[in-house]
């Protein structure tokens, strides 16, 4: 029986010819993370392990992003930890508000990832990096902190489910509604302890702007990781962003899937995820009348490059509508810079929207953009969970740029088809 | 090792924002945590919740972030055990890695209901029932995760390791 692509990067990592679903292997890691709220604890529990140093200065990174530029006392002591931690570890991937981004944007950016490799983070949507081919998942303090000991983490061989895409996006469809449509299918536990295969000619139609925002949401369908195969795209970014060597794995013919889906995404449409889980899914022309208070357009999701443009093609000579509020926020200060050399920043300020600097914040409800009771919101985001953008009463609607966009200017929930 | 209290029964898709939502996470005080557990879908969960009690819940417990802060929050609300038909991943693996013990087992997630009054044997597996008499077998840990469970945690077994 032939391996899946991840379970054959798992084994060359593990130092095996072959491995099988469900077995328990230690591997070694090529890059460990943590951000201003996991890595504190984490730190807390590598003194527990009484090593000195970590495993290897250049393979751990640590970004502040999450409530950075730091929006209280507490959070400022978080973020001390973990400056003076890398101070004094001289860990050499550490980056400072000025430098950074959020965490699943600036590490691909900074070429600290490529095809092949095994990539731990105490931050669930580690799993973004599967777009360029390596094998990258979310895991907790504790297990980041025994990673920078040791370069090593367990992990339970995963089984997998084959996406097949096939097709063009058409129109306004982009790989975040692929994404979302996939998780409407599967649920947010359809692909639990496993991982989720994309694979098909359609790959090639997809950016790789696209990818990031797909394999980043694999975790919202409760997968293990999302991986995309390495095609022209993925060498061109890789070799635009790092010099690191990278290997490429392509899954056996043979490889076993637990189940396997074929996607025409010619057929898509955009799609939104109704509160309170992003399984709950509907095709634009099934959302109906959804008034709207506040719009977010940003996050290691979509506030790639491309998602900005969308949203100022839609937003160009257009109004914010009356009485919603529109954030956006690059993903990283390298996007910041380059929207703003685009022209897109102050295509979003005539329009009426603020521009945040690169933070987590919104998202998770952490500052710059909290919901009141009974709000709602349109969020290019990854989650929306009861009260995960402000108020537990609050309501968060997960959509592309191009629907965010729209919605913007309408004030409702707005196929971007409506906007001339 | 044995475990005794009353349940709290929750649904599926108990995310790890209502565990402990991000507006308490500018801190990794367990005993601050502890205050927030559960609030945005249990409100009075922190106040009425007793040492020893323990949570059911039905599938995909603790999706959603890697936050280690909801296990922690959980434990030291004094919750003793969390079962459930199904954990997140992530949740599984924080909740092993910091000593807060699970169980997967569909039957007693059925036939257990809120108030009941359970005992857990973590040798065994068994989920006894006491105010309905009955009692249910989870699934073991495989063996190198009950090495992990030994050394309380996976700091102790790294430090073990590493000797």
């Amino acid at each position: 029986m032939g391996m899946t692509m991840t379970q054959k990067i798992l084994a060359a990592h593990a130092g095996l010819d072959e491995v099988k679903a469900g077995q328990l292997i230690e591997v070694n890691l090529d890059l460990v993370l943590g951000n201003d709220i996991t890595a504190p604890v984490a730190i807390k529990e590598f003194s527990k392990i009484g090593t000195a140093g970590v495993f290897d200065k250049k393979k751990v990174a640590l970004v502040p992003d999450h409530f950075t530029p730091n929006k209280d006392i507490k959070s400022a002591e978080q973020c001390k930890v973990l400056r003076a931690f890398a101070v004094e570890k001289e860990i050499e991937n550490y980056f400072e508000v000025g430098q950074m981004g959020i965490e699943h944007g600036l590490i691909p950016e900074k070429g600290l990832v490529v095809a092949g490799d095994v990539v731990i983070g105490a931050d669930s949507h580690t799993c973004t990096y599967g777009a360029l081919g390596a094998f990258s998942t979310g895991i907790g303090s504790t297990d980041m902190a025994a990673g920078m000991a040791t370069g090593k983490a367990w992990f339970k061989v995963p089984g997998a489910l084959k996406f097949v895409l096939k097709g063009k996006p058409s129109g306004w469809v982009s790989g975040k509604d692929v994404i979302l449509h996939i998780i409407g299918m599967i649920g947010v536990d359809g692909a639990l302890y496993k991982s989720m295969e994309f694979t098909g000619d359609g790959v090639a139609n997809l950016s790789m702007d696209d990818r990031f925002s797909m394999a980043n949401m694999a975790i919202e369908a409760g997968g293990k990781n999302g991986i995309f195969p390495v095609d022209d795209q993925t060498v061109a970014y890789m070799n635009a962003h790092s010099e690191k060597p990278f290997k490429v794995y392509e899954a056996d013919e043979d490889a076993a899937y637990e189940a396997v889906y074929e996607i025409d995404l010619s057929q898509l449409s955009p799609t939104v995820a109704f509160p309170h889980l992003p399984e709950n899914t509907r095709p634009i022309e099934d959302v109906g009348e959804v008034k709207i208070d506040q719009v977010v357009i940003g996050s290691c999701t979509n506030g790639r490059i491309e998602d900005l443009r969308v949203a100022a093609k839609l937003l160009k000579g257009k109004q914010v509508a009356k009485n919603v509020r529109v954030i956006i926020f690059p993903v990283t200060q390298k996007v910041y810079l380059q929207a703003l050399r685009e022209g897109l920043i102050e295509t979003f300020i005539e329009a009426g929207a603020v521009v945040s600097t690169p933070t987590c914040g919104p998202c998770l409800g952490g500052h710059m953009g909290i919901l009141a009771k009974g709000e709602r919101a349109v969020a290019t985001t990854n989650r929306n969970f009861v009260g995960r953008m402000g108020h537990p009463e609050s309501e968060v609607y997960l959509a592309s740029p191009a629907v965010a966009a729209a919605s913007a200017i309408t004030g409702r929930i707005t196929n971007p088809e409506e906007i001339q | 090792m044995k475990a005794a209290g009353k349940v709290f029964k929750y649904g599926s898709n108990v995310d790890t924002d209502v565990i402990i939502p991000a507006r308490y996470l500018n801190t990794s005080d367990p005993s601050e945590l502890a205050k927030h557990c559960m609030e945005d879908i249990d409100a009075s969960f922190a106040e009425v919740v007793k040492q020893g009690d323990i949570i059911v819940a039905d599938k995909n417990f603790g999706c959603g972030s890697s936050r280690e802060h909801a296990p922690l929050a959980i434990k030291s609300a004094g919750v003793s055990c969390v079962i459930a038909k199904t954990f997140a991943r992530i949740f599984y693996r924080n909740a092993i890695n910091i000593g807060l013990p699970i169980m997967e087992c569909e039957p007693a997630v059925d036939g257990i209901e809120a108030g009941d009054q359970i005992e857990v044997d973590f040798s065994t597996g068994v989920i006894s029932n006491r105010t309905k008499g009955e009692t249910y077998q989870a699934e073991p840990f495989p063996a190198f995760i009950q090495k992990i469970i030994a050394a309380e945690g996976l700091v102790g077994y790294t430090r073990k390791h590493m000797e």
